[in-house]
């Protein structure tokens, strides 16, 4: 029996998080929590994210966090969800803050009033159900194909300096890095825990997977 | 493959029970928010939205109920309108296990509550329902109106919109004054005039009565998203037939 820490660090609602690794993963033990003892604990991270980085990043500060999760990004299997594979990454335009530097590269976000090909305002928030081209097999990808939707809501995506980290892509505005690995860390811009069937099979992808991945 | 366009069903709910006719076969209970929820999911709602239209406070706790029953086993985006008045009532809806809440008579009263709420947990789970009507005096031609359509509130409805993107709304629930409840289809003047407005997603709603009115709202009106209650709760059309009928007109949807 695994034990699955989904990190609270006080920004956003983690309940559709746990409900959703609880439901698919049974036999697993699924705890939210904001203590470093049991993210040092745990055999497997989760580490999602809502509101402003610049926020989410004085919050893991404040609480002691960051370092627990650096030392537990290093070697086990860890999910980053929308602000937290955002966080992932070395510097975000948003509040021009620095983020925790496990991946190379930027936090950006996207131009206003960009049109598409029928002349329609690309809105801001990319926000509803988009699809993610795979262009990398990964574990969490087993048994999903690239035409299946996932629920996206962010008005900042992350711009990797490497290619090699990007697993999948989804064509909104110029298009954007909507999933990124890198050995034993795996992360999504979208939230697989509202995406339905498609997401649980994702979450039951991840708690199945032991964490290797050499790209 | 592009981002599609939503499908949202609306399920009124009333002391813990969804009301208005829910016309499914095979459902054991039509009240039982939890059965309901379940079926729309099946169906391919993109969302669901729950209004409730409790009066009373003392039973406000009731939809904190429905929302955690339904978030255990709906694995798509739950947002709940109706009696959100305060930083306090979003914290506990979203800790229920909603995805977002709908402000909108607070947002008027109160439009610090928006820019508060949006600072705190995020824009992406703040949207603002605008509820409006045609007035002349409104210098776009739209009035806003409050207490389920019934105040007058002096301000114009596409400023308003753009005010409230400035606050910080993810998003903005438009529903017709004007079309609701005539099934003649949405206001497609008033749905297009917020959408070019507006840089957020648009959510249509008001006056669905048929299929053809669904793409309309989005091809026409510019809406990101398009809400209906009584054409679903009755069975006059399935969520998963809107979206064929969508994608026939060339419209993206996940089905």
């Amino acid at each position: 029996m695994a034990l699955v820490v989904v990190v609270d660090y006080g920004m956003g609602n983690l309940r559709s998080v746990e409900k959703a690794l609880g439901h698919v993963g049974t036999s697993d033990v699924i705890k939210v929590s904001g203590d470093p003892a049991d993210i040092a604990k745990a055999d497997k991270i989760v580490f999602p994210g809502q509101g402003a980085m610049p926020d989410c990043m004085r919050e893991l500060e404040s609480r002691k966090l960051i370092e627990p999760i650096r030392i537990a990004s290093a070697k086990k299997p860890f999910l980053g969800i929308c602000i937290g594979l955002q966080l992932l990454f070395e510097c975000s335009a948003e509040g021009g803050v620095d983020g925790l530097g496990l991946i190379s590269g930027e936090v950006r976000k996207f131009a206003p009033n960009k049109l598409d090909e029928g002349g329609s305002k690309f809105k801001v928030p990319h926000m509803g159900w988009n699809t993610v081209d795979i262009c990398h097999p990964h574990p969490i990808f087993e048994g999903i194909d690239s035409d299946e939707y996932f629920y996206f809501v962010h008005s900042y995506f992350v711009e990797p300096l490497k290619s090699q980290v990007v697993i999948g892509k989804t064509a909104y505005i110029n298009g954007f890095a909507s999933a990124v690995a890198s050995k034993n860390i795996v992360a999504v811009q979208f939230h697989p825990e509202k995406s339905q069937q498609s997401g649980l099979r994702m979450l039951s992808n991840f708690l199945s997977w032991n964490g290797h991945w050499s790209g | 493959m592009a981002l599609t366009k939503r499908i949202i069903p609306c399920l009124d709910v009333h002391n813990g029970r969804v009301v208005k006719g829910v016309n499914f076969v095979s459902l054991r209970d039509a009240g039982d928010p939890v059965e309901v929820a379940q079926r729309y999911d099946e169906q391919g709602a993109d969302e669901l939205c729950f209004l409730d239209i409790t009066a009373s406070s003392d039973e406000r706790g009731l939809i904190l109920k429905v929302i955690e029953d339904v978030a255990e086993q709906v694995f798509i985006p739950l947002t709940v309108g109706g009696g959100v008045r305060e930083i306090a009532d979003i914290h506990r809806l979203l800790k229920a296990g909603a995805d977002k809440v709908s402000i909108n008579t607070s947002a008027v009263l109160n439009p610090n509550l928006v820019k508060e709420a949006s600072d705190f947990f995020g824009s992406q789970c703040i949207v603002v329902a605008v509820d409006a009507k045609a007035i002349p005096t409104a210098h776009t031609g739209w009035g806003v109106f409050t207490h389920g359509g019934r105040r007058e509130t002096g301000l114009d409805a596409i400023d308003w919109g753009l005010r409230m993107q400035e606050a910080g709304a993810g998003e903005i629930l438009l529903t017709s004054m004007d079309q609701d409840g005539t099934k003649n289809g949405f206001d497609i003047g008033l749905t297009r005039a917020m959408s070019d407005a507006l840089e957020i997603p648009i959510i249509a709603s008001g006056g669905v009565g048929e299929m053809r009115h669904f793409v309309d709202g989005a091809l026409e009106g510019g809406a990101d998203a398009l809400l209906a209650a009584s054409v679903f709760h009755y069975g006059e059309m399935s969520v998963k037939e809107v979206k064929q009928e969508m994608a026939r007109a060339g419209i993206e949807v996940r089905l």
